[in-house]
């Protein structure tokens, strides 16, 4: 296991009497690419900018490696940023803005000058020297802002949504520059965002935040396999969230049927909710399944068809290759690994953003 | 589109009937002696020792203003800018206020706190301090300068300081950079277009006055635009007041052209 190179311990926050982050413990690992991820307001950006030395929390510390950084300004701290809407400076070249924080270290002239050929091939933007922001796309100025950051060497790569502007294609291909930059420098990056595919695709850890709470932290896999409550299993992709019962270990009862689950320790007869991820429903012939039902909508995917499906006063969402038209009665059944037990919401943080009734 | 037109009409009329002709007379008057005659005589006539006198005295006394409104004024630009919306609105209407009152009102005001017998130098007699006596000396034109101009100085610096995206500034602090440097590389830089509009928008009227130089300066200290208003009112020479008016609308012009290529943004259009 690496080391631990930031924690974040007991951070509180609020503006104008508004709790953003309340007693947020979180550590980092070093060489590690941790996503914030969460809906707009759920704190992930202040804690990016509290890490960032922007903003100051009103309770809590900062320690990176191994030393109090909570009070100390963003220029005198090892790590740098990439910012939303990239931030370059518009009155200097290219050149001018990746050698800034190198000028400010009075660095010497030809180590400048090496560095920015270095980033500049790192980032797939050679030749761009001379040329001013203004006239790069958005894809390019993106990548201007990350080399400026990286040519300092710093031990962490803070990233504040950085794709959010960018269009699907470049955002998908800026994914695995992302990763690829990552494994070559060999730094810890920490990436803000809503966006659960990218947080998906290029995380070592996913940190899901709510309300200011964090709600779960795991691999991608475990995030997405193994939500711990409502809210992560809503917000990482689509999901039946079903209220049920826990008959006893490995036994729940969803939507009055019973179903065979791995899960235990939930205790007996207790209301649970359960998650079911539409590509984990299997429809089969009526009868041969657990609960029957009737195909109520169908949509062409591409890779798939989505499928809703009417069953015991529960609009199933299914995705499948096999396509049954409207109206096809059907049996619903899942494989006992595929359903996900968690414990009731305890708090309105913990539920999920939108119920599909 | 001829309903367009018809709107168009009455600026049409007004710029032709209060623009157009009025430049044309100059410029008939600027070339022609009392005869009718073409000549040139008009607009050398700079060159006089006289006039060449009130030219330069005016270009020191505003180019003194501009620095010094330029002075003043950046540092409570910024902090205007560094402030949020509520107290901003109110403090800008406080320094906003003065202005909403008559230019020649408050230059009067000026000439009775500044005069021999004015309130200052009463305060100061009172306090057994020496006299004040700037009036009807550069000194008080600068003051006067000064204090009218001011917020044409404040307002563009202030807008383009606004428009500077915070986190640009943070990014400079994030690269390493501490609070000065960060001014000099990042903010100053940035808010150059400002300071060009601002020194145009001071300069220009600066250069042109001549109630703030009567008023305060005496009958002594002859402007540029007191020469050009006596030739006038005074001695009735509409043609040699026409030709010093283009030579010093020249100087207006290159000022005008400068500041253009400096703001390309437009940060002037405030006012």
């Amino acid at each position: 296991m690496k080391k631990e190179l930031i924690t974040l311990q007991n951070i509180s926050k609020s503006y104008d009497g508004q709790l953003v982050l309340d007693e947020l413990n979180l550590f980092i690992r070093e060489n590690e690419f941790l996503t914030l991820l969460g809906p707009s307001g759920c704190g992930k950006t202040t804690t990016l900018r509290i890490l960032g030395g922007f903003e100051t929390p009103d309770c809590g510390k900062v320690i990176f490696d191994g030393r109090d950084i909570t009070a100390l300004p963003p220029n005198k701290r090892q790590l740098n940023t990439v910012f939303q809407k990239y931030a370059l400076f518009v009155h200097m070249t290219i050149a001018e803005n990746i050698a800034f924080g190198l000028k400010i270290k009075k660095k010497s002239g030809d180590y400048i000058k090496d560095k920015i050929k270095y980033a500049l091939k790192l980032v797939n933007l050679e030749g761009y020297e001379n040329r001013m922001p203004d006239s790069l796309s958005g894809g390019q100025q993106q990548r201007i802002a990350i080399a400026r950051a990286i040519v300092n060497e710093p031990k962490v790569l803070l990233l504040d949504e950085p794709l959010g502007a960018l269009d699907l294609k470049l955002r998908q291909d800026m994914q695995y520059e992302l990763i690829r930059l990552k494994n070559e420098l060999g730094i810890t990056f920490i990436y803000v965002t809503h966006d659960q595919e990218e947080a998906l695709t290029m995380s070592d850890t996913i940190v899901v935040m709510n309300q200011g709470y964090i709600q779960q932290i795991g691999t991608p896999e475990k995030i997405y396999n193994e939500p711990e409550n409502a809210f992560v299993a809503d917000f990482i992709g689509d999901s039946n969230i079903i209220a049920s019962t826990m008959i006893r270990d490995e036994l729940v009862e969803i939507l009055g049927a019973r179903f065979a689950c791995v899960d235990k320790g939930f205790g007996e007869n207790t209301p649970v909710d359960v998650v079911i991820r539409p590509e984990d429903v299997e429809l089969v012939a009526e009868n041969a399944g657990t609960i029957n039902g009737v195909v109520s909508h169908i949509i062409f995917k591409g890779v798939h068809y989505e499928m809703e499906v009417m069953a015991n006063g529960f609009e199933w969402l299914v995705h499948s290759t096999k396509m049954f038209p409207v109206g096809t009665k059907v049996g619903i059944q899942v494989d006992p690994y595929n359903i996900q037990i968690m414990n009731k919401p305890v708090s309105e943080d913990e539920e999920a953003a939108t119920i599909d009734e | 589109m001829n309903r367009k037109k018809a709107l168009q009409a009455p600026y049409l009329f007004w710029s032709i009937m209060f623009i157009i002709i009025p430049l044309c007379m100059i410029f008939y008057y600027g070339f022609t002696d009392k005869t009718g005659a073409f000549t040139i005589e008009n607009i050398t006539a700079i060159a006089t020792a006289e006039h060449a006198k009130a030219l330069w005295l005016s270009m020191l006394l505003s180019l003194v203003s501009t620095l010094l409104c330029l002075i003043l004024a950046y540092p409570l630009a910024m902090i205007l800018s560094g402030m949020n919306v509520s107290q901003n609105s109110f403090i800008v209407v406080i320094f906003i206020l003065p202005m909403w009152m008559n230019f020649l009102l408050r230059t009067l005001a000026w000439q009775s706190l500044l005069e021999k017998t004015g309130v200052i130098n009463n305060i100061l007699h009172f306090l057994h301090l020496p006299a004040l006596n700037i009036i009807n000396t550069p000194t008080a034109i600068i003051l006067g300068m000064v204090y009218n101009f001011l917020p044409f100085m404040v307002l563009p610096i202030y807008n383009s300081l606004v428009k500077i995206d915070g986190n640009v500034v943070n990014a400079a602090k994030d690269l390493g950079a501490n609070q000065i440097q960060t001014f000099m590389r990042i903010i100053l830089p940035l808010s150059i277009p400002g300071v060009i509009s601002g020194i145009t928008m001071v300069f220009v009227p600066a250069l042109t006055t001549f109630v703030i130089s009567t008023l305060l300066g005496g009958s002594k200290i002859l402007l540029i635009g007191n020469v050009i208003e006596q030739e006038f009112t005074r001695a009735g020479n509409w043609y040699l007041g026409s030709g010093l008016s283009i030579v010093l609308m020249i100087f207006i012009i290159v000022n005008m052209v400068v500041s253009s290529i400096f703001d390309k943004d437009g940060e002037g259009a405030v006012l």
